[in-house]
């Protein structure tokens, strides 16, 4: 890397404490996907990573080229945007392809096909065990 | 002629500052990035898609400023309830709520929101019942059905409505 000296103290601390952040984070989404219990619990947890995992070390890498560069670097709002936009795509194909085959399997805990009033919570459905 | 030319403008703005922003402030890039709009807006023209029509700048920004916080809130909740392991068990689950919205650029902004807060995903939308299932991580911490009409749905039904 260049010009990694000529950061200012606290700009490389921020920098250095953005980015732990955001990995630390991504481990936790992880982590979540290998203890969460059914397909429905994991699908929560690699969200961790595509907002304020990915949010943190976008942040950092903002104040470092805007400070490297003594310009505002931006770039990253867009990859933000593009994350938060293209993210629910792939959920909803994945959650949707579960539920199809769950309640085509007849799996107690999916609710049907929402034949209760609607309004209702859907109550004790823990998960696969 | 406003009409012809720019039929989308606010689409039209948003790409002409993702190419400022990707290629810098300068005179030539700016011409370019307008060049780039324009044509855009005449393909999305040609799509005849429905114009989504803002009513309520206040209730964007109101949605604006609390739409992270509650991001960063659950990101805590989540964090903590996967480090937890089996001791700090939350019950999880399914949670139908009836929506008013019907708005398709509501919906899918609703759907963005939902699924940007770790701890509950959009599962399957039901446009003849007009309900949603969600499935939530921590299903007895909060009453989902009216946090999510009250916090997202009602600011969403203000700006399109």
């Amino acid at each position: 890397m260049t010009g990694m000296a000529d950061l200012p103290i606290w700009a490389a601390l921020l920098v250095a404490f953005l980015v732990l952040l955001g990995a630390v984070l991504t481990l936790i989404g992880v982590l979540g996907l290998l203890r969460l219990r059914s397909f429905y619990e994991r699908v929560h947890a690699p969200t961790l990573g595509t907002t304020f995992g990915a949010g943190s070390i976008l942040a950092a890498s903002m104040i470092f080229f805007s400070m490297l560069e003594t310009r505002l670097v931006l770039h990253e709002i867009l990859i933000a945007v593009f994350i938060t936009i293209t993210t629910p795509v792939t959920l909803m194909l994945l959650a949707r392809a579960a539920l199809y085959r769950d309640r085509a399997e007849g799996a107690e805990f999916v609710p049907l096909h929402q034949e209760a009033d609607p309004g209702s919570a859907g109550g004790d459905h823990s998960g696969r065990k | 002629m406003m009409r012809s030319v720019l039929p989308y403008p606010l689409l039209a703005l948003s790409l002409l500052a993702m190419w400022i922003l990707l290629n810098g402030v300068s005179a030539g890039q700016l011409l370019l990035g307008c060049v780039v709009a324009v044509a855009a807006s005449a393909v999305m023209a040609q799509l005849q898609s429905p114009k989504p029509r803002l009513r309520s700048w206040r209730a964007i920004v109101r949605l604006a400023l609390v739409v992270p916080v509650d991001i960063f809130r659950s990101n805590v909740a989540v964090s903590r309830q996967i480090l937890a392991g089996t001791g700090g068990r939350k019950v999880s689950g399914f949670v139908t709520i009836p929506l008013a919205l019907r708005d398709r650029t509501g919906l899918a902004i609703l759907a963005c929101i939902i699924t940007s807060t770790p701890g509950t995903a959009w599962v399957e939308y039901d446009s003849k019942r007009s309900t949603l299932l969600l499935h939530v991580l921590d299903l007895e911490s909060e009453d989902w059905v009216k946090l999510i009409k009250t916090r997202y749905e009602q600011p969403l039904g203000e700006i399109f409505g």
